[in-house]
């Protein structure tokens, strides 16, 4: 009785010694060798870039089937923090890099050209059935979303004389994320700077479920969010108070982002080059391919392409290979489109 | 016997209480399974749509009408097989030798209890370790291997524990009996001990390949990719898995790559039955041979 068993148990696992030695050896030899065959450009960082990425990716493999390149999506930071180790060519990033990130890339001997490659609109929203929102200032922002007015600023009449005084519900993107950064950043002038008692998600798609299904909601999210949901949502102008970039409440759109008037709650997403992988020649190639294609596709995926003045502002600040970053590490900028960015650090 | 009569109610009471229990247990277990069934309907009513041959067999695109899963169904295969070789023997070895081997010493109760704290142990943290060893010390890059390597270290515990547990199921008659016949304690091990905890040995593994195939988080933290418009070709190639694709076509902001995650949900969740089928269909022959 236990001979059978003894013996159908050795080739069980000879067997699976056998298909491991299959699976781990027969693969390693070709991999070693596929490895050296096959060139790849790597890309991490962003989830918010990263549809642009993939998108120029795609088209990029179409005319180019030899090469390989992959996008990873570690978030803005995380993406820096292996660029800096030199694991990546290209990092996707919502925010410019920090100071702090800089030196690590330098200690680590990695010097890196900052490219703009298109704006992100952050969609300011509210629920269909909230009549009385039909625009709101930057300084009704400020008084929404400012430290102080955790648990203070609680009714919407308190933002506003004439609006309901009924509870107010806020809702924003996630605290991790660029877009929370940028958002903090434009309305409360420091980044990371907000109350802490409003609903927030990492994902996008849960702020558009929660402000739609709530009447007394507000908050932000990238436009692209809106854009899908446009029928559940009410997207709300914003006033920024200052006439020389268009006077009264003004709505996201591609034409007010691009031209700098949709104040301050625009931004710019960038790519970070590695200055040593542009050694290799398939980098050169894809980076050449994203400055010529990424602006149409940015569009096509729902994001703002730089004018024509941008994306040549830009090209012009890669093909002179100018390395670090025109922010000087202040963070973001509110309210300067790239052209007066990349004019002023060109001066 | 007086007092515990006394104690308990009556004859038909206890019975009551029987009949009781039994209701409430199976109302239990039909709510949870009704939960499952409305999930998994959900599922199927959003992604059955997009599942066709074509979904299955091209790779990842901006358009959610052109993008496959062909990539992430490999990866995922290829992940899962170099786990479950690496787990299974490291995992067995261990456990035989804390069972047979390593007695009631003071050192073999310290693994132990470290083994057990291991098993509740987030899978982040197991990722952060991965990216630490086998990415940038072991220097493996961002490849199906240490991912796999990765994988196995989470698996390991709950292979461990539940290998422990099947070797001592086996009864001491049956060493005894071996060691009577003159065997030694190796080939009463591998002859006998062995065979007969199999079926509980392989049911530790499948549980822990399957907490394994779902895994996002560490495989994110080592660097597995997104986009990859390729299939992993060797153990040394970059890769993606199902749950990391679907992840980041839930996060879409357009309703077609909702339908993209459901379906890739369904083709998991496919995959995940298919393994688990298997490995009880080896179990159960193992388990028939294997009775004394």
């Amino acid at each position: 009785m236990t001979r059978p068993t003894s013996h159908s148990l050795a080739a069980c696992l000879a067997a699976g010694v056998l298909t491991t030695a299959a699976c781990g050896g027969g693969a390693t030899a070709p991999g070693g060798a596929a490895a050296g065959a096959t060139t790849t450009v790597t890309l991490d960082g962003s989830s918010t870039v990263f549809p642009i990425s993939e998108a120029v990716a795609e088209e990029f493999q179409k005319a180019h089937a030899t090469i390989r390149v992959t996008v990873g999506i570690s978030g803005t930071g995380g993406g820096f923090q292996k660029f800096c180790r030199a694991e990546t060519d290209i990092s996707n990033a919502s925010r410019p890099i920090t100071a702090k990130e800089t030196e690590a890339c330098a200690a680590a001997g990695v010097q890196f050209i900052e490219l703009p490659i298109a704006y992100d609109g952050i969609a300011l929203v509210a629920n269909p059935k909230a009549s009385w929102v039909d625009a709101i200032t930057t300084a009704e922002l400020k008084t929404m979303w400012a430290p102080e007015a955790q648990a203070a600023v609680t009714r919407w009449g308190q933002v506003r004389k004439g609006w309901p005084d009924r509870e107010l519900h806020l809702f924003g993107a996630g605290v991790d994320s660029g877009t929370y950064d940028y958002f903090t950043q434009a309305v409360n002038g420091k980044e990371g700077a907000s109350r802490g008692d409003f609903t927030s998600s990492e994902d996008d798609n849960v702020l558009v479920q929660g402000i739609s299904s709530d009447e007394l909601a507000i908050g932000f999210m990238p436009y692209a969010y809106y854009a899908e949901n446009k029928a559940a949502l009410k997207l709300v102008p914003v006033d920024d108070g200052k006439a020389d970039n268009g006077a009264g409440p003004i709505l996201p759109s591609v034409e007010t982002v691009k031209g700098g008037t949709y104040q301050p709650l625009s931004r710019p997403v960038f790519i970070y080059v590695s200055v040593q992988a542009l050694a290799k020649p398939e980098v050169v190639q894809f980076v050449d391919f994203y400055l010529k294609a990424g602006g149409a596709l940015a569009e096509e995926v729902g994001y703002v392409p730089l004018g024509d003045k941008g994306y040549e502002l830009v090209t012009a600040h890669y093909t002179g290979r100018k390395t670090g970053s025109v922010f000087e590490h202040a963070g973001s900028q509110v309210g300067l489109t790239i052209e007066q960015l990349l004019s002023r650090e060109s001066r | 016997m007086a007092v515990s009569l006394k104690a308990s109610r009556s004859s038909a009471g206890r019975r009551r209480m029987d009949v009781v229990f039994q209701v409430a247990a199976l109302a239990v277990l039909v709510a949870a399974l009704a939960g499952l069934g409305a999930l998994i309907g959900d599922v199927w009513r959003d992604g059955a749509g997009r599942l066709s041959w074509t979904f299955l067999t091209t790779f990842p695109s901006r358009r959610a009408e052109q993008a496959g899963i062909y990539h992430a169904i490999v990866g995922s295969l290829y992940v899962i097989a170099l786990t479950a070789a690496m787990a299974l023997p490291i995992g067995v070895a261990s456990a035989v030798y804390l069972e047979e081997y390593g007695g009631r010493s003071r050192t073999a109760r310290f693994i132990e209890l470290n083994i057990a704290n291991l098993a509740a142990v987030p899978s982040i943290i197991y990722g952060l370790l991965g990216l630490g060893l086998f990415v940038r010390a072991l220097g493996m890059g961002r490849s199906v291997m240490a991912g796999a390597g990765t994988l196995a270290l989470l698996a390991l515990p709950v292979v461990i524990l539940s290998t422990r547990e099947a070797l001592r199921t086996v009864p001491s008659t049956i060493r005894e009996g071996s060691y009577a016949l003159g065997a030694t304690k190796w080939q009463t091990i591998w002859h006998q001990v062995l065979p007969m905890a199999l079926p509980g040995i392989l049911t530790g593994l499948i549980l822990s390949l399957s907490r394994a195939i779902g895994e996002t988080a560490p495989l994110i933290t080592i660097g597995a990719l997104t986009y990859i418009p390729f299939a992993p070709d060797s153990v040394w190639s970059a890769f993606t898995v199902l749950p990391i694709q679907i992840f980041n076509w839930v996060s879409r902001p357009q309703v077609a790559f909702k339908e993209n995650a459901a379906a890739g949900i369904l083709v998991l969740l496919a995959l995940l039955l298919t393994m688990n089928a298997l490995a009880i269909v080896v179990r159960d022959r193992f388990q028939r041979k294997g009775r004394p």
